[in-house]
């Protein structure tokens, strides 16, 4: 035992060196083997589109055959100066600030409600889960009929309870996104709901019962025991809520188009109208630069900012 | 907790593994997608000696989605391929909206179907421009060529040359229901602009909605705008604006949002029409709570498939053309609309080419007439149309001098889009008259010019 470790020291030096580098090599040779198939996808799928997108953003190019008419950032120019798409941004930043004043304290309070003393809270969580599941789409085709100004559900509870206040909620322009904005609410509140659900299973009991026993009440257990808890989670869902929002397509696509009079479209559905429907795919590569250049902004600071405490394992 | 652990670290390990095989399988593909065209090659050059001979392959995209025209089509091909059995004719049958995005995607992707759908105008002339489509001029030049009447074939041509072939040719037109109409008080149809405005308010003063809009869909509302200044401007107006001599900001232009305003202001649609598409358009027609609606000569057809009982409004139904328009250059018989043809895809086989010839023949035009399935383009079967109102329909189309394809087909996809976004926002109250026609001036004035 003692003559086999005392022969590593003797070899010389340079033998030694060598071995060492061999060694390194072997590790960078095995780290770079394991990362290829998935730097590769990586590259392949992502960061070459997104160098592609930006390319054709510089030509008036309407995606049949090479571009060739290089016009630099006339696009850019074109897209600031767009009436259109600084309504959509503005629709975007609404949706945003409607998620997080209306959205996510919903699904907050219904957590606090369904988490443990509410009898029969496993059906509710259940319930309130289930249009989670369902496909955008679907959402979009029920909410069409709950909306449908001639038989729709809630039309027809506003003309009987409401009559003065009744209007067609997706054919107004006034009402389009608000109208979208309560789908949205409805499909995804379950969502955070389970993730407020998970983070309040993570806070021990104890805690709660030494705040009550200090003489704490209600109010004041859920502001200086619960939320501080539940401080990592509450930072993920308002990080996950704006992405969310900044992406919006499907629903508001299925349900108006963007319609009316443009009262609600998102950045992403005027990149598929102003982009693909009219042959302009050199001005919607520039959407999509643009896009990706605000979400890659907002998630960067984001996590630089608020998200860092969460990873090096800060409150929470 | 450990068995969770394990099944993470699981997960992992498969996810690891996909990865890995995700490149490989993206260099298997290639070499098996070009497979096909190489099968195809030895049949045109030299029989394969063996009994089962490769067979060429059609691709055919069409968006005749009910039932009685999807099974003619498939009668044809299937008649065809029993004449000819190295052919293989696939069929893929789309909806309307689902093929045009599906379209343009493969498009961009520079591998267009062999045959399909299409209203021909600058959708068409954008694939031609991209080089994606296959010049047929020769292959149709004699006896083919002569078959066709010349205006609907020459919407399928661009820069004289003939890139696919119509199969039905109408026009855009009233729609209204006579017990409605009476009901109302209207003895005739009208026959001027300030006419339909007074049927409008005697059918809003009986209670009846008159106008169905799906005003979501746009296209069916660009028709009354286009149509207004057809009727205002006459072809000088259009090929002024067109070849860039004159401007859609010109008189005609505004002038044809203001007479369009004079309706809308009377509220004649149906609640939320801009909430709800052509199919609750058709709907409200074939269900009989609406007087009337301006759409193409597939119009009867919609308003049966969208009716609860299927069937529609039958004999109630009547047609009549554009109403004139008081002080308009435009003659009453000038007509707008479009029809359907079938385009040929660049790397479409000679077979495929052979095989539109026969689709296309005077027979199977008749039989399509004779089903209610087309307004026929070949000489000698119109004698097919059974329907009386289609036939009035053609009749009316033969008249017309000046023939005006939809604005959002003739148009350069951008423009197009401008037409029904702006007359979208004339509907809305949310433009005026002048703002509309300058809106559609700005971007023809970026895509026109370039062209």
């Amino acid at each position: 035992m003692a003559s086999h470790s005392s022969a590593v020291p003797v070899l010389p030096a340079p033998a030694q060196n060598r071995d060492r580098v061999r060694r390194d090599f072997n590790q960078a040779l095995t780290v770079t083997v394991f990362l290829l198939p998935a730097g590769l996808i990586f590259t392949v799928f992502l960061i070459f589109p997104i160098v592609q997108a930006a390319y054709f953003s510089l030509f008036k190019w309407n995606g049949l055959g090479p571009p060739e008419n290089f016009i630099g950032l006339e696009n850019y120019l074109r897209l600031f100066q767009d009436k259109v798409f600084r309504g959509a941004l503005l629709h975007n930043l609404l949706i945003i600030f409607l998620s997080l004043g209306v959205q996510l304290p919903i699904s907050l309070g219904l957590a606090l409600l369904v988490w443990r003393k509410l009898p029969g809270r496993v059906f509710f969580r259940t319930v309130f889960f289930l249009p989670y599941v369902l496909s955008e789409v679907i959402t979009g085709i029920i909410w069409l009929f709950i909306y449908h100004p001639e038989f729709g559900l809630v039309t027809t509870l506003f003309k009987s309870l409401l009559p003065g206040l009744t209007t067609s909620w997706l054919g107004d322009p006034r009402t389009a996104l608000n109208a979208i904005f309560v789908v949205l609410c409805w499909k995804y509140f379950g969502f955070y709901l389970i993730l407020y659900l998970a983070g309040l299973q993570q806070i021990p009991a104890e805690l709660e019962e030494a705040a009550r026993i200090d003489g704490a009440s209600d109010a004041q257990v859920l502001r200086y025991v619960i939320l501080p808890l539940l401080g990592s989670i509450l930072r993920l869902t308002i990080y996950l809520s704006i992405l969310g929002s900044l992406q919006i397509f499907v629903l508001v696509w299925v349900m108006t188009q963007g319609g009316p009079v443009q009262s609600s479209n998102t950045m992403a559905t005027y990149l598929f109208k102003f982009g693909f429907q009219r042959f302009a795919l050199g001005y919607g590569s520039t959407v999509a630069v643009v896009l990706f250049l605000i979400g890659l902004g907002f998630s960067a600071a984001y996590q630089r900012a608020v998200l860092q405490q969460d990873y090096v394992g800060g409150v929470g | 907790m450990k068995v969770l652990h394990r099944l993470i670290s699981l997960t992992c390990l498969c996810m690891l593994v996909l990865a890995a095989c995700g490149p490989a399988a993206t260099t298997v593909a290639p070499t098996e997608a070009p497979a096909p065209t190489t099968a195809v090659e030895p049949t045109e050059e030299a029989p394969a000696p063996t009994t089962a001979p490769n067979k060429v392959k059609i691709t055919w995209w069409h968006i005749t989605t009910d039932d009685k025209g999807k099974a003619y089509w498939q009668s044809v091909a299937d008649a065809y391929m029993a004449d000819h059995p190295n052919v293989a004719i696939e069929i893929t049958v789309m909806d309307n909206e689902q093929f045009k995005q599906k379209l343009a995607t493969v498009m961009q992707s520079g591998e267009p179907p062999d045959l399909f759908q299409s209203w021909g105008g600058g959708v068409m002339n954008a694939y031609a421009e991209g080089g994606l489509l296959k010049d047929i001029t020769s292959d149709i030049e004699g006896e083919w060529k002569d078959s066709f009447a010349p205006g609907p074939l020459a919407v399928y041509s661009y820069n004289g040359k003939q890139y696919g072939v119509p199969w039905d040719m109408g026009m855009v037109g009233f729609w209204y229901n006579k017990a409605l109409f009476a009901q109302a008080g209207i003895d005739a149809p009208p026959q001027t602009w300030s006419e339909l405005l007074d049927a409008v308010k005697k059918l809003k003063a009986a209670g009846i909605i008159p106008i169905a809009l799906g005003g979501k869909d746009k296209w069916p509302g660009h028709f009354w705008w286009v149509y207004l200044a057809v009727r205002l401007g006459g072809q000088p107006a259009f090929d002024a604006a067109y070849s860039r001599s004159g401007s859609f900001a010109d008189e005609t232009f505004v002038k044809a949002g203001e007479k369009l305003k004079e309706l809308i202001d009377l509220e004649p649609f149906e609640d939320g029409f801009l909430g709800l598409g052509y199919n609750d358009q058709a709907a409200l027609m074939g269900n009989g709570k609406a007087a009337l609606e301006l759409m193409g000569q597939w119009a009867p057809g919609a308003q049966a498939g969208n009716a609860e009982d299927k069937i529609g409004i039958g004999e109630d139904l009547g047609f009549f053309p554009f109403p004139k328009v008081e002080g308009g250059v435009g003659e009453a018989s000038d007509a707008m609309g479009g029809g359907n043809g079938i385009a040929v895809g660049k790397n479409a086989a000679p077979e495929a080419v052979d095989f539109l010839r026969y689709l296309t023949t005077s027979d199977h035009q008749r039989a399509m007439a004779e089903q209610g399935l087309a307004v026929p383009v070949v000489k000698g079967a119109e004698d097919g149309i059974k329907d009386p109102l289609l036939k009035e329909v053609q009749a009316t189309l033969g008249k017309a001098k000046y023939f005006q394809l939809y604005y959002d087909q003739y148009l350069p996809p951008a423009v197009g889009d401008a037409v029904k976004d702006a007359t979208e926002g004339l509907f809305a109250g949310t433009l005026s008259p002048e703002e509309a026609a300058q809106m559609i001036e700005d971007s023809a004035s970026t895509e026109l010019s370039s062209n």
